[in-house]
């Protein structure tokens, strides 16, 4: 069986509220999929269900084709979106602590702790209380945390929220090695630009339902429409006469426009060159922004 | 890893975090103080045999009693030998005995011929003991159970409030988490209690109550499984009232009945405790029954019947409080939205277990 992580018909109610609605998507191994939406979406929910801390009222999800079991969850690696250590607790100790509970000898959860919070940038404040650290620094120690066991698949609630620039540089590469040495990595984001850096697949989901899922060329050309960008010497304003262009923005020598489907890139091209130098044409593909707001509208 | 491994390991920590708690450390050693203090002064402070100021004629009657004498040369002298404090009684001319403000016994009945008396019921254990070691060992059930119980519903809020514990639910079985904390729990009050006992034996053999010791000896062999299935019983509810609340400050107002708990069973014995009806209906109740039936036979009241009967009853209410603390606790666990009602808490198991 393929090393995939499927949700298939995933349903959850609080009280009268149902906050996922048949929620089926595939997470694979050796890609990094970003899971976004909107607050209150559902992403923590579907995440908790993965991790069994919550329990679906109906679907289910399978790893490698079975049903997961607490002995298979065990081996997953899971940051909640509430943060939380042991305050009192120096981070190598909770660490190796953690690393135990999933299921290491305590010398290879110690051994895996060293390696980790070197990897982090955290071995110089390993025997620290975590209270004394700062948040950033608390937010390492929490990825160390998910990885310490070595997880055969990763599942992290917004992993970036709240770690500086030079820290998220630190956990992508991070999460990058796990999904090279073929974890499926599944992460949540507010960040979209950072989701657009980072991800191989996409999961979009809105109002407890999945909106749209696959890679990220597979989004884009989806949701591409035919528009391009035209850069020429002088006025652009011509454009508007030309049969089969519809403008979106016209800025001096800049225009942005749509093609109708049966019109020819080409020829407008053609067309611009006819009336002086063109200094750029290309297609305009949508930022995940842009696809992430058609699709939850 | 199976649950046994994971609740070893959750009990592992809770200890060693105990363990290197200052306030733990401090509040044991002066436990042991007081087990000490209490063991080996009050031999030491009763002083022997009083001193008798007398003239070296009359002083024959009093050596043979085996009260020390000082020798002294006249009655007026043998007084001012009183006020000076260097004697605690005098005998003078008449006889008379002379003493600051305390009828010497010792001294007049050496000088007296008493009837001889026959106690139709002996009492097995002088009255202040009596009276004392009820009281120990209340307050040892009282203040361990309440000490440990609290220590388990904060480590439970910790968990809850910095919200470790949904990465704990992913990796281990809520009750192997439960179980964990209980383990260690008990087995720091039975630490605990265990260097107390060992300190205070150690006090009435070095004070040579040994006599004492032999007394006590059944009912504190008694005390240990009553007081550890009584410590489950309570541990269970502080462990509920824990995970019912999301920070440690609001711990006060789920806690009232636990602390009732606790408490009322607690006075009950100190008060109740030469009130023998009284005492036989607490020694069933499982509340009170951890204290309450150690001291009946400590003072030679119960039957081994019914110590087995009232162990028995203790059981399955523990049992039953444990089971029913730990669905609390897992109904609750995962709300971290303010106070879960325990209705709600009791209905709504969210882990898949």
């Amino acid at each position: 069986m393929t090393n995939v992580l499927r949700l298939d018909g995933v349903d959850r109610s609080f009280g009268d509220r149902q906050v996922l609605r048949n929620v089926s998507f595939d997470v694979v191994a050796g890609r990094m999929t970003g899971f976004v939406g909107g607050n209150g979406a559902g992403k923590t929910t579907t995440m908790r269900i993965i991790l069994g801390v919550l329990a679906a009222d109906a679907g289910q999800v399978t790893w490698q084709g079975e049903p997961l079991s607490r002995e298979v969850r065990r081996r997953f690696g899971y940051m909640p979106e509430e943060r939380g250590l042991y305050p009192k607790m120096s981070v190598r100790e909770q660490v190796t602590y953690l690393g135990q509970l999933h299921g290491l000898t305590a010398e290879a959860a110690r051994r895996a702790t060293d390696e980790l919070l070197e990897r982090v940038g955290l071995a110089e404040r390993g025997n620290d209380l975590l209270d004394t650290l700062s948040l950033g620094n608390q937010q390492r120690a929490q990825i160390a945390a998910a990885l310490v066991h070595d997880p055969e698949v990763l599942v992290l609630d917004e992993p970036f929220s709240g770690l500086d620039p030079l820290a998220v540089d630190t956990v992508v590469g991070v999460l990058r090695e796990r999904a090279a040495a073929g974890a499926p990595v599944l992460f949540s984001s507010h960040q979209l630009d950072v989701v657009e850096r980072l991800c191989d697949d996409l999961v979009i989901i809105a109002d407890g339902s999945i909106r749209a899922a696959g890679s990220r060329e597979q989004l884009r050309s989806a949701y591409t429409t035919a528009r391009y960008e035209l850069v020429v010497e002088t006025d652009a304003g011509w454009l508007r006469d030309q049969p089969g262009v519809s403008l979106v923005d016209l800025d001096g020598a800049r225009a942005v426009f749509d093609l109708a489907t049966d019109a020819d890139e080409q020829q407008v091209l053609r067309a611009a060159l006819e009336r002086g130098p063109v200094r750029a044409f290309r297609p305009v593909t949508p930022t995940l922004a842009e696809i992430f707001r058609e699709v939850a509208k | 890893m199976n649950a046994m491994q994971a609740t070893r390991l959750v009990a592992a920590r809770e200890i060693r975090v105990k363990l290197r708690d200052r306030t733990f450390l401090i509040s044991t050693v002066v436990f042991l103080l007081i087990a000490a203090a209490a063991t080996i002064l009050p031999p030491l402070l009763s002083g022997g045999p009083s001193t008798v100021a007398v003239t070296e004629a009359a002083a024959g009657p009093l050596r043979a009693a085996g009260l020390e004498v000082l020798a002294v040369p006249d009655d007026a002298a043998a007084e001012q030998a009183v006020r000076d404090g260097d004697a605690d009684a005098a005998v003078v001319t008449g006889p008379a005995v002379l003493a600051m403000n305390d009828a010497p016994g010792d001294v007049v009945s050496a000088l007296s011929t008493e009837p001889p008396v026959r106690l139709l019921n002996p009492d097995a254990v002088d009255p202040v003991v009596a009276f004392l070691v009820p009281f120990a060992f209340a307050f040892i059930f009282f203040l361990t159970s309440q000490t440990f119980g609290v220590q388990i519903a904060q480590s439970i809020i910790e968990e809850k409030q910095t919200r470790i514990v949904e990465i704990l639910v992913a990796a281990v079985p809520v009750r192997a988490l439960l179980a964990g904390k209980m383990l260690a729990g008990t087995i720091l009050a039975l630490g605990q209690i265990a260097l107390v006992a060992v300190v205070a034996v150690a006090g009435m053999a070095f004070g040579d109550n040994g006599a004492l010791l032999s007394l006590l000896g059944p009912a504190i062999g008694w005390f240990v499984p009553f007081f550890l299935l009584g410590f489950v019983l309570i541990a269970s509810m502080w462990a509920a009232a824990g995970a019912l609340v999301n920070r440690l400050e609001d711990i006060g107002g789920v806690s009232m009945p636990v602390q009732l708990a606790v408490m009322l069973p607690f006075f009950a014995v100190i008060f109740l405790n030469d009130n023998v009806t009284a005492m036989r209906v607490l020694s069933y109740l499982p509340f009170s029954s951890p204290t309450a039936m150690p001291l009946r036979l400590f003072n030679g009241d119960a039957a081994g019947w019914e110590l087995v009967v009232s162990l028995a009853l203790l059981l399955i209410t523990a049992a039953g409080f444990l089971l029913a603390g730990a669905r609390v606790y897992e109904g609750s666990l995962l709300r971290t939205n303010g106070r879960t009602s325990i209705r709600t808490a009791w209905r709504e198991r969210e882990t898949l277990g």
